[in-house]
């Protein structure tokens, strides 16, 4: 049981703010991803949930007691970091044993020698755990500060961007290997991505971060669906929606500035005179590139298509969000 | 191998690497060699000239180090009984009758007990210290930096008069832990700065880590931050350890019977019965041997290249 609260939490390092007023409460066994530029307060709100900075202002509360002054051990969190700090004295297999050794858990030997070989298993590095830290290449390095972090069965995981340096397969074999931990322990995740695949697939909810705020926090469909301002839109989905004068499409609500399309809501068929730039196929789906009015927007056709470039078609808005001239959302 | 390479020395520069790396050695070796050849030379032969390369060796020098002897008349010495040991002999070819023990024995003893104490603290202190200049916000840091290596700005024994008035107040006068004190406040400065160097370049991020993982914050200092300053640790205790040893002028100043080490020691050998120069080369060259013995030891922590690596640039 972890459920994970933060109260307006400021935080400023000199002139920068990092965090400014983020209020979230992640419920017990949710899979929080933070999204966000860099400098959006990412890092450093898993930094606040891990004690290693303190707020300014606010409060963090862990199953609803307040954590603020408590040290990261006493906060019984394991974290995952973006530069993987693994301890380069260290072999692999001692730096996967260093918090089963620590003096909270004291762990028996045997027990040490069976949790390494299981998390090294998982984690696809068995044939490394007598290598020194130093001896392995990026992704191997990060598999190791993974496996640092599920050595431990805890409630509160914390993980910035852990699949970053991983080849195609293994990230993918690896999202759905750390999914499946976090559900059979139950745990409470907040993870930092950048990748629009294990956003939408892993995360039970997204908070999304802008320079320092939380804009938005809810569940991946939802901010997907229903995002409040075209900063939140553009976070997810891939290709990015397609931000475009309100103007350009007729019945543009008032007040409305911009439009914003995601790929799949172009009707194809009727409406505006397009031209098509470039076509993309991957396989699966084709890419458009099209150009309107002198207006860049991309939307997706089945993958045998025969259009090509410099051909036209007429395309609607299907299910349109409209922004108003500060980017926030009006319907 | 054949071709060009821009890696590779050639044979050339090989050669003349080589060469230069000879001279130096022998250049620095020659001194040293002196002192060790004529640690085994009897009397004559250490003053002879020109110098003999070859000779006859003789424990002579070693013999009067130790011993505190007497001349004797000939025809005393044909009353005695035969000499018992080996070292009873070398005396009495040489004239004379040992008495009992030198005192340089006691003095190498106080120069370990000093020398590797003072060590001892100088990086205990220095550890410490640099630590907290490296990773804490120090009230004034940088102004107590420049206070710390200022006090290496001028010769130590600029103020060896205060110094000499202040222990005597403090009944520290010829104590070792006197000598032990003076010698970790002087080392203090050096310590600090170079250990600050090296565990600045120890990234913070692994005592974060060590934080997640359950340990406390000194702790995370004694598992993660110490082992990965070895080299710098290492290479300090020698610089500290070499200061310590073969300090002498405080050694003069502050010390007589009790805590003197050996460096004020050794030349007043010279004066026992005529001028004993083999004793003398003797006592040097065992003053040499802790300092190598302790190098060779950290020798291979000195290699570094154990801090570059794990975290992600």
């Amino acid at each position: 049981m972890a459920e994970v609260s933060l109260q307006n939490i400021s935080r400023r390092y000199g002139d920068q703010v990092a965090l400014d007023d983020v209020t979230m409460t992640v419920p017990d066994g949710a899979f929080v991803v933070l999204l966000g530029p860099t400098g959006a307060g990412k890092t450093t709100t898993l930094r606040m949930v891990s004690g290693l900075d303190k707020p300014d202002v606010g409060k963090v509360l862990i199953n609803g007691e307040d954590v603020s002054r408590h040290t990261p051990a006493q906060r019984n969190v394991a974290m995952v970091f973006q530069q993987y700090s693994l301890y380069p004295h260290l072999s692999v297999r001692q730096n996967l044993a260093f918090p089963l050794k620590s003096p909270m858990l004291r762990t028996p030997e045997d027990e040490i020698t069976r949790k390494v070989a299981e998390v090294a298993e998982t984690l696809q590095i068995s044939h490394k755990l007598d290598n020194k830290a130093t001896e392995l290449s990026g992704g191997e390095m990060q598999r190791v500060s993974i496996g640092r972090a599920l050595v431990r069965d805890l409630q509160i995981y914390l993980m910035d961007e852990p699949l970053s340096s991983l080849d195609a397969k293994l990230r993918s074999d690896l999202r759905i290997v750390l999914k499946r931990i976090q559900t059979s322990l139950g745990a409470t995740m907040l993870y930092v991505t950048h990748d629009q695949i294990e956003a939408m697939t892993m995360a039970t909810h997204v908070g999304v971060l802008d320079h320092g705020k939380l804009v938005q926090f809810g569940p991946p469909r939802e901010i997907y669906q229903n995002p409040v301002s075209i900063y939140a839109a553009s976070r997810l989905g891939s290709p990015k929606i397609n931000i475009l004068p309100a103007d350009v499409f007729p019945a543009a609500p008032g007040g409305a500035h911009s439009i914003g399309l995601r790929p799949e809501h172009i009707g194809i068929g009727e409406g505006a005179e397009t031209r098509v730039v470039r076509v993309e196929h991957l396989g699966d789906q084709t890419r458009l590139h099209l150009s309107l009015n002198g207006h860049d927007l991309i939307t997706l056709t089945d993958p045998h298509s025969p259009l090509a470039k410099g051909d036209t078609l007429r395309i609607s808005p299907q299910s349109p969000l409209y922004f108003d001239a500060n980017g926030d959302r009006i319907t | 191998m054949s071709g060009f390479s821009v890696t590779e020395p050639s044979r050339r520069q090989k050669w003349i690497a080589g060469v230069l790396v000879i001279t130096y050695a022998l250049v620095t070796i020659m001194p040293l060699l002196w002192i060790i050849a004529t640690g085994f030379k009897s009397p004559e032969d250490a003053i002879s000239y020109p110098p003999k390369v070859v000779f006859q060796p003789s424990l002579e020098g070693y013999v009067n180090l130790f011993s505190s002897r007497t001349r004797i008349t000939e025809s005393m010495q044909e009353t005695l009984q035969p000499a018992e040991t080996w070292y009873d002999q070398v005396a009495r070819d040489s004239g004379t009758v040992i008495v009992g023990a030198s005192r340089y024995g006691q003095r190498f003893l106080n120069s370990v007990v000093i020398g590797f104490g003072s060590t001892f603290l100088a990086i205990v202190f220095g550890t410490t210290a640099a630590y907290a200049f490296s990773r804490f916000k120090v009230p004034l840091k940088d102004d107590l930096l420049f206070f710390i290596l200022s006090t290496r700005m001028m010769p130590p024994i600029a103020v060896a008069i205060p110094i000499f008035l202040m222990f005597r107040q403090l009944g520290l006068n010829d104590t070792k832990l006197g000598m032990i004190l003076l010698y970790t406040a002087v080392n203090l400065s050096l310590s600090v700065w170079l250990l600050k160097g090296f565990i600045d370049e120890i990234p913070f991020e692994y005592e974060e880590a060590a934080l997640i993982d359950g340990y406390t914050r000194f702790q995370a200092f004694y598992k993660v931050v110490l082992p990965q300053a070895a080299t710098g640790i290492a290479s300090t205790a020698i610089f500290c350890l070499i200061f310590a040893w073969n300090e002498y002028a405080f050694a003069v100043l502050l010390t007589s019977g009790n805590a003197q080490t050996a460096p004020p020691f050794i030349p007043t050998i010279i004066g026992v019965g005529g001028q004993d120069w083999p004793a003398v080369a003797a006592g040097a060259t065992i003053f040499l041997i802790p300092v190598m013995i302790f190098t060779i030891l950290l020798r291979k922590h000195l290699l570094r290249g154990i801090t570059f690596g794990a975290v992600r640039k």
